[in-house]
């Protein structure tokens, strides 16, 4: 086993049992934090692949920005724990089985799919440079990337006109 | 010769009266009695001279048939049915009954109704009447001859429940109909077939194709015996015979006029007129036409026998007109054709005689129409016992009255006729005397003897000039009608039989000599027959008689055989409990009511069932949210999932 | 070299492992997470195929997916606020105006 195969294997473990503790925790500050061990894992997993600058806006935009304004959100609302009350009869006994079947599914379908001879043979990791992302950022993916700024302007808006106070 | 200007406008002759029933049906419901008839008599009466001028013309083409197609009707592939009128001779003789007799009535109406709600009314389906009659007998193939056909038996249905306020009139008027309506049936399955035979049902152009085939032999029942089984199935519903005779005495809860022209004079002779224009067909089906004798001679002597006991007046004249066409019909089966048109052509002038003369006794009593009220009326209403007592004469066929030559003729026929001919003259022999019988018996009851009603309550008195005008023409007519027809052994020319040999053809045998002494002695024992029919009913009838009561062959008679019992068990009430417990029950509100509410149940049902998904609860939508996308994604994998889910089973 | 399957069934089961918090869990702020998660298990996904095919779109499409759910957290969250005071609770049973 070569070394990336270990290190992938630890990520991996790291973000599954950080993905458990999210849904075993009570008190949504642990969950957050969880959370964020997420995020790390998979950022290093991103640089396994060689995505480095994905793995660095992971880093800062998701466990910098949203995770911390998650964070604040529980500390403004003072979330407790979560009481103890039923479940909905529909989400226990259905809920379980249909994310089995989901997850189930797309194993399936990934370890059965043709696209997987479709791939290319395996190649050594390159680097991708920020450099070539730029460049199909602004030219291939300028028409999206101009409405997600615009989407980011709207979200501003809204979050203001949300968090005023009624006057 | 070129053609003359009516005989192109041969549509004008049905035209007017439909012009003078659509103005006096809707217009005339406040117009005073004079314009109303004024209307009508008009219409009738322009038709009437111009189906004079169009048989003027008709003789001075030579007597060359006419045909015209005026417009195209009904055309479906090869098939072509459209607005044609045709003129021969046949249809002259139709023509001027139905016109001339018409008129008559026409006037006599205008007495008759003089006093009755809904005048306009009443003569606007009178008019309306005249169009489809006139429509039938100018038609020149099936499909039209069958609108007027259905015509005349709608108008029927409206003149007979004129009085609708009386239930007995509404449901004489209903069974009228309806019984028609089997017999159309049979009409129609009839039409059907000859279409299908055939592929036309204009009549030069079938009779042409079915002149050249083989006759079908007796006993046979091929293509064309079937269609002219069936063709006189229909005859039967609209003439009145056996079985479907049920709806002629109830008919007479109409106003007498209308028993006269509807009853006796015109609608009644279509189906005699059916089958005389169908003789190509008939002559070769001999089995069909066997039917059609059996059928004629049964029914003549059937009705006469219940006419014998009746107390209404009318009611005998409906069984008399029953028996009457009868003869008709026997005649034809025979092969006389022409003998039965001659028939029908006298009868219509001593039957509606009878049936005026009877109204004009009824108007006299003041509407009572039971003979055993009524006697002596002879010396109080004169005119009409004078016209009546000659169309009694006619009728039991009394030398030189009408119906001696049309009787005999038939009689001889039958006489000769090659299937049970000997039994077929018996029978209508014996139906002959009891005519005689039953009509003098109604003269005697009616017109001699004490009254035998209060003459405090009831005023005699004779009917006015517009009614008893043409009671006298039609005497005259049944005296003198009978003259077209002198058989060749009486030293005249049978002008009727010769007039309509090119299209009936000589369906007369020629007659040897023979065949002469025959006719006279058989034309001696008919008179001997009527005379001995006379002489039983004024022994019986001229001392002062009353009512017995009434028992045994007496009862049965009297109560019409109780076929209309008959048939009110055996196929109505069935019926009936068929339309209420499958057809209401079970189909109308079990089935179709039950799949249109089932329908809305269900929706409603399938709603509430859906309605479980909103339950306001966030979590269920998660997971139905969830259950969508898996449902998205099983369905855009599948080509990929199937070797998994199923490659695994293998 | 880790074979491309790895990442994916690694996705896959973050994925499932999402749907399980976002249907069993009551706290507003605890689903919100989840979805975030369902969306960085889709992110995982999207990088490895990137790689597998060599070509850098998918982690462009990475960038797009990660500016999106900032801005949907902003709002979101944003909204929390908003209902969490006017029910004084967190639980998203509360949550149910639009029940019968």
């Amino acid at each position: 086993m070569s070394a990336q195969v270990i290190i992938f294997f630890v990520l991996a473990a790291l973000a599954v049992l950080a993905a458990i503790n999210l849904i075993v925790q009570r008190h949504p500050i642990h969950s957050a934090l969880s959370l964020i061990v997420v995020m790390v894992a998979l950022a290093g997993l991103y640089l396994l692949m060689g995505a480095e600058f994905v793995a660095a806006v992971q880093i800062i935009v998701y466990g910098g920005a949203i995770m911390v304004l998650f964070i604040f959100v529980i500390m403004l609302l003072n979330a407790g724990e979560e009481e103890r009350t039923n479940f909905s009869k529909l989400a226990l006994y259905g809920g379980i089985p249909l994310a089995v079947a989901v997850t189930g599914l797309i194993a399936a379908s990934i370890v059965n799919s043709s696209t997987a001879t479709a791939l290319p043979p395996a190649q050594p990791v390159t680097l991708t440079s920020t450099r070539t992302l730029s460049h199909l950022l602004f030219t291939e993916f300028v028409y999206p990337f101009e409405l997600t700024s615009f989407l980011i302007l709207v979200a501003i808006l809204g979050a203001i006109v949300l968090a005023q106070r009624e006057n | 010769m070129s053609t003359t200007p009516i005989l192109e406008y041969l549509w004008i002759i049905p035209l007017l009266p439909l012009l003078g029933s659509a103005i006096n049906g809707l217009l005339g419901w406040k117009w005073p009695n004079k314009l109303v008839h004024s209307v009508a008599l008009g219409a009738t009466g322009l038709s009437f001279a111009c189906a004079l001028e169009a048989v003027r013309e008709f003789f001075a083409n030579g007597q060359q048939p006419f045909r015209k197609e005026f417009f195209d009707w009904i055309v479906a592939g090869n098939f072509r049915a459209g607005f044609d009128l045709q003129l021969d001779q046949l249809t002259v003789v139709m023509l001027l009954v139905v016109t001339g007799v018409g008129f008559l009535i026409h006037i006599y109406s205008t007495g008759y109704m003089a006093h009755e709600e809904g005048y306009f009314r009443f003569f606007s389906y009178l008019n309306l009447f005249m169009f489809f009659m006139l429509i039938l007998v100018l038609a020149a193939n099936y499909v039209l001859l069958f609108v007027g056909w259905e015509g005349v038996g709608l108008c029927s249905y409206l003149l007979i429940g004129f009085y609708f306020l009386r239930k007995s009139a509404s449901n004489a008027g209903n069974k009228a109909f309806i019984v028609n309506r089997i017999g159309d049936f049979g009409f129609m399955l009839g039409m059907f077939l000859l279409f299908r035979t055939f592929h036309t049902l204009d009549f030069n152009a079938l009779f042409a194709q079915a002149g050249p085939l083989p006759s079908e032999a007796m006993g046979q029942f091929g293509t064309l015996t079937i269609a002219c089984i069936l063709l006189f199935v229909g005859a039967t519903g609209k003439s009145a015979q056996l079985p479907l005779y049920v709806w002629l005495p109830d008919a007479m809860e109409g106003p007498t006029p209308v028993s006269a022209l509807i009853h006796a004079a015109t609608m009644v002779t279509a189906g005699v007129y059916m089958v005389a224009r169908s003789h190509v067909l008939f002559m070769h089906a001999p089995t069909a036409m066997y039917i059609v004798a059996i059928v004629g001679c049964a029914t003549a002597f059937f009705a006469a026998t219940i006419g014998l006991v009746q107390s209404d007046i009318k009611k005998v004249l409906a069984y008399s007109t029953v028996s009457q066409l009868g003869y008709m019909f026997l005649g034809c089966g025979v092969g006389a054709f022409s003998a039965g048109i001659f028939h029908l052509m006298t009868h219509a002038f001593f039957k509606a005689l009878l049936f005026l003369a009877a109204g004009s006794v009824i108007h006299a009593m003041g509407g009572e129409q039971d003979m055993w009220k009524m006697g002596g009326l002879a010396s109080k209403i004169k005119v009409t016992f004078w016209c009546m007592l000659f169309a009694t004469i006619a009728i039991a066929g009394f030398f030189p009255f009408a119906a001696f030559f049309s009787k005999d003729a038939i009689l001889f026929a039958a006489f000769n006729a090659e299937q049970s001919g000997k039994v077929l003259y018996a029978v209508g022999l014996l139906a002959a005397i009891l005519t005689s019988f039953y009509m003098f018996r109604l003269i005697w009851l009616t017109f001699f003897g004490k009254s035998r009603f209060d003459e405090h309550h009831v005023h005699v008195h004779e009917s006015p000039l517009n009614m008893t005008i043409p009671l006298m023409i039609l005497a005259f007519l049944s005296l003198t009608g009978g003259w077209f027809a002198l058989p060749a052994l009486w030293g005249g020319k049978n002008y009727f039989a010769d007039f309509l040999s090119p299209i009936l053809g000589s369906g007369e045998a020629a007659a040897g000599e023979a065949a002469h002494s025959l006719e006279i002695n058989l034309s001696i024992v008919a008179v001997v027959a009527a005379l001995a029919g006379l002489i039983v009913a004024w022994r019986m009838y001229r001392k002062d008689v009353k009512q017995g009561p009434s028992t045994g062959l007496h009862k049965l008679l009297y109560n019409k055989y109780y076929v209309d019992e008959l048939y009110n068990a055996a196929v109505v009430s069935p019926l009936m409990w068929l339309s209420r417990n499958v057809l209401w029950k079970l189909v109308d509100v079990g089935v179709i009511d039950g799949t249109v509410n089932g329908i809305a149940h269900g929706t409603s049902a399938v709603g509430d069932t859906v309605r479980q998904t909103q339950s306001g609860n966030t979590r269920s939508y998660a997971v139905w949210v969830l259950v969508g996308a898996l449902v998205v994604f099983v369905i855009i994998f599948w080509p990929v999932l199937k070797p998994t889910l199923f490659g695994a089973v293998r | 070299m880790v074979p491309t399957n790895y990442y994916l069934m690694l996705s896959a089961v973050l994925f499932g492992l999402g749907i399980v918090a976002f249907v069993f869990k009551r706290d507003i702020i605890t689903i919100f997470m989840a979805i975030e998660l369902m969306l960085n298990a889709v992110n995982l996904a999207f990088v490895a195929f990137s790689q597998a095919l060599g070509k850098p779109d998918g982690e462009v499409f990475v960038l797009f997916v990660i500016i999106v759910a900032a801005a949907e957290a902003a709002v979101g969250l944003g909204i929390i606020i908003l209902t969490a005071r006017n029910r004084r609770s967190l639980n998203v049973e509360n949550v149910n105006l639009l029940k019968l």
